[in-house]
């Protein structure tokens, strides 16, 4: 049986192209297991998963746990408030704490980039990074990719446009570090004040007008405008953005074909995108809900019983 | 009465213009007879194998914490770091708590200090509080012993400032230490911004918070005709514009870490809290535009910028450390590593860069290595390979990126004020 390289999933940065596909493949046969009218198998019976949250998330905890119930694993939420003092600290002594609880697997969501290694490299447990800050958020990108996947029957050669705040995204970075390995052609597409420095050294295309990056591409995947952005002085205001990045029916109208709307949640309707778009018939914002709890069974699951 | 004499060393001293296989002498700590051959016996004797016998090395840009920080480093550890990498003198920064801005406090740093085999250099802060705002009593502060003047660690932001620091201090010919930051732009950064930075995720800081300043600065000396020393030049940029005001002859003057001349942002990958420095580690092409500064004779000094900090305080997240790398112990080997070995510079040329420029930057007495002197002598063997290893440091912190590196270039040990401190081998 096929096993993935990986220890861990702390990002897509480096992971080969096997391993995602084993991903994928893995994620087909659970998606299966969704549609039964029993959805649970003994799969992971017997180990014990935290949901290790230092950052609020109730979808991204809620598709791990679920994902984890269905396997039989035994689940533990642990969410931890970030106060602004000594949080170093505080994870230091969570790894210890987690090292002294035997624990299997480790599902941590955090603030900083880079908080996911820090633990991993205090700790036997596996880790799945649920998103470090603006570093990486792989399970999310899986989902996305298989629903990609699924839509156009390969990722191979598609043309997958990413829209908004890639400076601050793990959405976007975790994207980009998959599609790019899996052969798909990637762009982005957002206010210069939110592109990363040299963000096409990724491999990507780099798009400062909307209306050219929706014409290129056969996915758009649009991102969440953190509402904060705009006090921090990168664009002007939200209407503004909305008016230039916006992704509208009306553009969409424009194009001579129809393209994929993904959206990783949650959507501010009227502000990256309209309410139409997201409910109209291009959308796969709700596929890629349900696909998320069958893309975090296959890592669990082929992290959790793979031998060392 | 203590008498040492030391065979088969390798004098350099830019000073006097010596160059080869001495034998030396020191009778009381004092240089009393270098030969090629000394047949004398002395109490006590050792035989260099071609090390090097250099002018004490002086590391004109240190951190050592205390008044405030003792759990980072003492003035005592610090010294004891500095002797175990070969240096004679230091220049302590005055961003202590608080800050080296009266005279009491500078003098204090002298009193505590005065029988180390290390002699360090208090540098008094250019503002009260290094707050950036009013100027602190700078003529009183060298009075006391302040060598130079700096706000390090933070950037003297206001022209109007830098404009009067550099007017004043030049009443007692001291110079000014600038820490090259536009807190503007930096604000919020953790590394380099660039393509490392976007890989990670991590907040940047763009070059430019570096190049501005700098730029603007040579513009202020040019104007005012100031004495300027750069602190910790990290862009290619920056040294390009220290290059230009040297060209006009303005009276600039800069530094590099070991650090910024051998490693890059790749160093970041792993979120290894000890790569985090300000100005951060930056791109290959900026390292290269140092090391060849050090060629071109635009940097005049190497200077660790020894920011200790405790383990608990630099295991967290990378975002949350402190800035700093302990430097210290490992400067002459990654000089000797990536500049003498790629030859960027010879020996001779890192003994100037180590003892004769930061000295006479600081108007510190010359070294001489000749018959009579006071004794002022750092010893390294420039082919001996060693094994870094931050357990053996004799510093009070550990926050060195360079553990398990094998390097070229080892201090041997030390002779300052009648004392010999010798490193076991």
């Amino acid at each position: 049986m096929a096993s993935l390289t990986i220890d861990h999933l702390i990002g897509l940065d480096g992971v080969p192209r096997e391993d995602i596909a084993l991903i994928l493949d893995t994620t087909d046969t659970f998606l299966e297991v969704l549609d039964r009218p029993v959805k649970k198998v003994p799969t992971l019976q017997g180990k014990t998963v935290v949901n290790l949250f230092f950052e609020n998330s109730t979808r991204t905890r809620i598709s791990f746990e679920l994902a984890e119930r269905r396997l039989s694993a035994d689940v533990v939420n642990f969410s931890v408030g970030t106060s602004s003092v000594s949080k170093g600290e505080s994870l230091l002594d969570t790894a210890r704490n987690i090292e002294a609880m035997k624990v299997d697997m480790v599902v941590m969501r955090h603030s900083a980039a880079g908080a996911c290694e820090f633990l991993r490299r205090r700790c036997t447990s596996r880790f799945i990074n649920a998103g470090d800050g603006a570093h990486e958020h792989p399970t999310q990108a899986l989902l996305d990719m298989f629903t990609l996947r699924r839509e156009f029957g390969t990722l191979e050669g598609i043309n997958v446009c990413i829209v908004g705040d890639i400076l601050h995204s793990r959405v976007a970075r975790s994207n980009m570090f998959g599609l790019v390995t899996m052969g798909a052609n990637v762009a982005v597409c957002g206010p210069p004040t939110l592109l990363p420095r040299h963000v096409d050294r990724l491999g990507v295309r780099v798009f400062t007008d909307i209306d050219e990056a929706l014409a290129w591409c056969d996915a758009v995947n649009v991102l969440r405008i953190q509402l904060e952005r705009r006090a921090g002085g990168y664009f002007p205001t939200l209407r503004e953005y909305h008016d230039v990045y916006g992704v509208t029916a009306e553009r969409l109208d424009r194009l001579s074909r129809r393209i994929a709307i993904l959206h990783p949640g949650p959507i501010n309707r009227g502000v990256e995108i309209d309410s139409d778009v997201a409910d109209g018939p291009q959308s796969v914002i709700l596929r890629q809900v349900t696909h998320g709890v069958a893309v975090r069974m296959a890592v669990l699951y082929l992290l959790g019983t793979k031998t060392e | 009465m203590s008498s040492y004499l030391f065979r088969n060393g390798h004098v350099i001293d830019p000073v006097t213009g010596v160059d080869g296989q001495r034998d030396l002498l020191i009778v009381d700590g004092v240089i009393d007879c270098i030969r090629e051959h000394i047949g004398a016996s002395a109490d006590e004797t050792f035989d260099l194998d071609g090390a090097v016998i250099a002018p004490g090395f002086c590391d004109m840009h240190v951190h050592f914490r205390e008044p405030g920080e003792e759990h980072k480093e003492t003035l005592a550890t610090g010294a004891l770091a500095a002797a175990a990498g070969g240096f004679t003198a230091v220049a302590c920064m005055p961003n202590t708590i608080p800050p080296l801005d009266t005279a009491e406090a500078v003098l204090s740093i002298r009193q505590k200090s005065d029988r180390f085999p290390v002699d360090i250099h208090p540098i008094g802060a250019i503002t009260k509080g290094r707050e950036g705002r009013e100027l602190a009593p700078i003529a009183e502060l060298h009075a006391a012993g302040a060598v130079a003047f700096s706000d390090d660690g933070t950037c003297l932001q206001n022209a109007k400032l830098l404009r009067i620091a550099l007017d004043y201090a030049s009443v007692v010919d001291a110079p000014v230490i600038q820490h090259a930051e536009d807190a503007a732009l930096s604000e919020g950064g953790a590394m380099n911004e660039g393509y490392m930075s976007t890989v990670l995720g991590l907040p940047g800081i763009p070059r430019i918070a570096e190049d501005g300043i700098v730029l603007r600065d040579m513009a202020v000396v040019e104007y005012v005709d100031g004495t300027y020393h750069l602190a910790h030049v990290s862009t290619a940029s920056a040294v390009d514009a220290v290059r230009a005001a040297k060209v006009k002859g303005l009276r600039v003057t800069c530094e590099a870490a070991p650090h910024h001349f051998t490693l890059t942002d790749e160093a970041v990958r792993g979120y290894d809290t000890s790569t985090k420095v300000k100005p951060p580690l930056r791109t290959r092409d900026d390292v290269v535009a140092v090391k060849e500064a050090f060629r071109d004779g635009v940097i005049d000094a190497i200077a660790t910028d020894h920011a200790p900090h405790a383990a608990f305080e630099k295991e967290v997240e990378y975002v949350y450390a402190p800035f700093g790398i302990i430097g210290l112990e490992t400067a002459v080997g990654l000089a000797v590593t990536e500049l003498v070995e790629q030859r960027y510079l010879t020996l001779w040329e890192l003994v100037e860069r180590f003892s004769v420029n930061p000295r006479r930057i600081l108007r510190l007495p010359e070294i001489r290595i000749e018959e009579g002197m006071q004794a002022n002598l750092t010893f390294f063997h420039p082919s001996r390979e060693w094994s870094v290893d931050v357990r053996q440091f004799r510093s009070r912190s550990r926050n060195s990126p360079f553990h398990g590196m094998t390097l070229r270039g080892k201090p041997l040990g030390i002779v300052n004020k009648d004392q010999l401190v010798w490193l076991a081998e």
